[in-house]
C-alpha cells in the first residue's frame, strides 16, 4: 500500500513541473511587459523595475529563480496589488473557496449517490425517468446559468435568501452558491451511480445474496453500494476540477472574496504573477486531490494496488 | 459518398436524433435569417428606449438592452457566434484528436505508450485555467479562442480513436491492404479512418456542447468574445447585471443556451444508440 502511494506521488511530480514550466512560458511569451501602461515610463524607471522583478535575466535563469522560489513557498510579488505577495493573496482568499468547494462536493456526492441508487432500484419507472431527465438537464446547463436564475428566483423575487455575500449571516449566505455549484455534479454523479448500480445489481454475488433471503435494503447497503461507488470515486478527480472551475464563476456572481474572484480580477488586470501563481496553485491542488483519490481508490478496491 | 448516405439513412431512423437535430437546425436557421428581417442592427443604440420589455407586436421583439440596442438581433448574433466558435473549435479538436489517436493506435508499441502517457499527463491539468492564462497573455481574438478551446477537447477524441484503431488494426481487411503494399499513411486514411466515422460522429456531437460551455464560460467572465460583438455567454453576463429591473435580459439568453446545450446532449445520446458505439463508454 505504501509503495503504491509513493509511486503515485512520484508520478505526480512531472505533471506538476510541466504545468509550472508551461504556465511560465505562456506568460513570458506574452507580447508587452507587465508594466506597459498607457503612460510611457522613462527608460531608467523601466530598467529599475525590470531589475527589481528580475525581468532582465535570461529566460532559463528566470524559470529557475521562480522554481526555487516555489520550493520555498514564494510565488513572488503581485504586479497590481503592490503591497502584497502572491502567496499572501492566495493565503487570504483560499479558505473561503475551500469551504465553498468542500460543501458543494459533499452535497453533490451524498445527493448524487442517493438519487442514482434510487433510480437504479426503480429502473424504468416513472420516478426513474423523472430523476434521469433532471440529471440530463443538470449536466447540460452550466453553473453560470443556474446561479443567476436561482438568484433571480430565491433572492430577487421570493426574497428568501441573500443574493450577495452578506457579512454577518453565515448559513444563509452559503446556500445559493453551494447549491448552484453542486447541481451539475449531483446530476453527473446520479447518472454514473445509476449505471453502475444497475450493473452491480445484475451480478452473480447479488443474486446469491438474494437467494439467501436478504432483503433489498440490506443487499444495497452491505453488498452493492461499495462496488457501485467505484466509478463515482474515480469521477472525484474531474469533479474537483469542475467545482474549482465553477467556483470562479460563482464567486464572481455572488461577490465572494475567494480565490476565483482574485483570479478573474487578476486576469482582467493582467496581473501576470498573480494569475500565474493561482494557476500553479490550482494545478497543485488538483494533482494533490487526485493523488488522495487514487490512494483512497486503492484502499477501497484492493485489485488496483496489485497492478 | 456511399458511406455518408448510409450514415444519414441510419440517423434518420432515430426519432430522437431527428427531433433534437431538427430543433438545433431550426434555432440556427432563425439565428441567421432573423436578423436580416429585422429593421435594427446589433450596434444601433436608442437612448429613448432603454431596457424595454419584450413585446410581440412592438418594434423590439425581445426588448432592448441597457444601451437601447435591439435584444432580438443581439441574441441572434450571440447564437451565431456561439455556434460558430463551437463548431470551429470542434473541428480543430477533431483534426488533432483523430490524427493523434489514429497514429498512436496504428503504430502501437512504445510510440503508443509514450503518446498516451502524454495525454494522461495533460488530462490531469486544469485546462480551463490555462485557457484563461492564454487569454491574459495574448490579445483576445476569435482565432485564439478557437485554438484554445479546440486544444482542450482533443484529448477524449484521441483516446477513443486510439482504442478503436487498435482493434481495427488487427482486422483482415487491414492485413490485406498491408499485403498489397499500401503505405502506413494510406492504410490510416483510406482503410482505418472511414471505419472511425461512427465513433467520431457520436463524439463530435458531445464535443460541441463542451466547446459551447467553455466559450460561454470565458465570455461570461469577460475574457472571451468582446463588445460590441457578443455571444450567449456575454449576453448572460449582461443579463446578470440587469437582473433586478429587466429579468428578460437574463432569462432569454439563458434559456436559449440551455436549450441548445440540452439538444446537443440528447442528440449525442441518440447518436450513441444509432451507432451502438459500445466502446465510447
Amino acid at each position: 500500500m505504501l509503495r503504491y502511494a509513493l509511486l503515485r506521488l512520484l508520478g505526480a511530480i512531472p505533471t506538476l513541473l510541466l504545468v509550472i514550466v508551461l504556465a511560465f512560458l505562456m506568460v513570458h511569451a506574452a507580447p508587452g511587459g507587465p508594466f506597459d501602461d498607457e503612460r510611457v515610463l522613462p527608460p531608467e524607471t523601466a530598467a529599475a523595475l525590470a531589475e527589481a522583478y528580475n525581468l532582465d535575466e535570461p529566460l532559463h535563469r528566470q524559470i529557475f529563480n521562480y522554481l526555487f522560489g516555489l520550493v520555498r513557498g514564494d510565488l513572488g510579488p503581485s504586479y497590481r496589488y503592490r503591497d502584497y505577495t502572491v502567496g499572501e493573496l492566495i493565503g487570504n482568499a483560499f479558505p473561503v473557496s475551500l469551504k465553498l468547494g468542500a460543501m458543494a462536493m459533499l452535497l453533490a456526492t451524498v445527493i448524487g449517490v442517493a438519487a442514482g441508487s434510487f433510480a437504479a432500484l426503480r429502473r424504468n419507472s416513472v420516478l426513474d425517468r423523472i430523476v434521469m431527465t433532471f440529471a440530463m438537464t443538470g449536466i447540460s446547463i452550466p453553473v453560470f446559468v443556474v446561479a443567476p436564475v436561482l438568484v433571480l428566483l430565491f433572492a430577487v423575487k421570493l426574497q428568501w435568501l441573500p443574493a450577495g455575500w452578506s457579512a454577518n449571516d453565515s448559513v444563509a449566505r452559503f446556500m445559493l452558491p453551494v447549491i448552484s455549484l453542486a447541481l451539475p455534479q449531483i446530476a453527473y454523479i446520479a447518472r454514473l451511480m445509476r449505471a453502475s448500480m444497475i450493473e452491480v445489481l445484475a451480478s452473480d454475488f447479488i443474486r446469491t445474496a438474494r437467494a439467501q433471503g436478504l432483503g433489498t435494503s440490506a443487499i444495497v447497503r452491505y453488498h452493492a453500494l461499495r462496488p457501485a461507488m467505484l466509478p463515482v470515486l474515480s469521477y472525484m478527480g474531474p469533479a474537483i476540477a469542475a467545482i474549482l472551475t465553477g467556483s470562479v464563476v460563482i464567486e464572481e456572481i455572488f461577490g465572494i472574496p475567494g480565490l476565483g474572484q482574485f483570479f478573474v480580477r487578476g486576469a482582467l488586470n493582467r496581473d501576470y504573477t498573480l494569475v500565474l501563481g493561482i494557476v500553479i496553485f490550482y494545478a497543485a491542488l488538483i494533482v494533490l486531490l487526485n493523488f488522495i483519490v487514487d490512494v483512497f481508490y486503492g484502499v477501497i478496491d484492493p485489485r488496483i494496488r496489485r497492478r | 459518398m456511399r458511406v455518408l448516405a448510409d450514415i444519414l439513412r441510419r440517423i434518420r431512423q432515430s426519432r430522437a436524433a431527428v427531433i433534437y437535430g431538427g430543433i438545433l437546425v431550426a434555432v440556427v436557421v432563425v439565428a441567421f435569417i432573423g436578423p436580416l428581417l429585422s429593421p435594427h442592427d446589433y450596434l444601433q443604440t436608442d437612448f429613448d428606449n432603454l431596457l424595454q420589455r419584450p413585446t410581440i407586436s412592438g418594434a423590439h421583439f425581445f426588448g432592448t438592452d441597457d444601451l437601447g440596442r435591439d435584444s432580438f438581433v443581439r441574441t441572434m448574433l450571440g447564437v451565431q457566434v456561439t455556434m460558430l466558435v463551437a463548431i470551429v473549435a470542434s473541428v480543430v479538436s477533431l483534426l488533432i484528436g483523430v490524427t493523434y489517436g489514429a497514429i498512436a493506435g496504428y503504430v502501437g508499441g512504445r510510440v503508443d505508450a509514450v503518446m498516451m502517457r502524454f495525454v494522461d499527463t495533460l488530462y490531469a491539468l486544469p485546462f480551463v485555467f490555462f485557457v484563461i492564462l492564454l487569454m491574459v497573455a495574448f490579445e483576445r481574438n476569435f482565432f485564439l479562442i478557437f485554438v484554445a478551446i479546440g486544444a482542450i477537447n482533443w484529448l477524449d477524441m484521441a483516446r477513443i480513436v486510439r482504442g478503436q484503431t487498435l482493434s481495427l488494426r488487427e482486422r483482415e481487411f487491414v492485413e490485406a491492404a498491408r499485403l498489397t503494399g499500401a503505405s502506413t499513411a494510406r492504410i490510416i486514411f483510406r482503410h482505418i479512418a472511414p471505419n472511425l466515422i461512427g465513433v467520431v460522429i457520436v463524439y463530435v456531437t458531445l464535443t460541441i456542447p463542451q466547446a459551447i460551455l467553455v466559450e460561454s464560460f470565458l465570455s461570461f467572465l469577460g475574457l472571451g468574445i468582446q463588445e460590441p460583438q457578443t455571444s450567449l455567454g456575454a449576453l448572460v453576463d449582461a443579463g446578470v447585471n440587469q437582473m433586478e429591473g429587466a429579468s428578460f435580459m437574463l432569462l432569454i439568453p439563458a434559456a436559449l443556451l440551455a436549450v441548445i446545450l440540452l439538444c446537443f446532449n440528447f442528440l449525442g445520446d441518440a447518436m450513441r444508440d444509432v451507432f451502438d458505439a459500445r466502446s465510447v463508454r
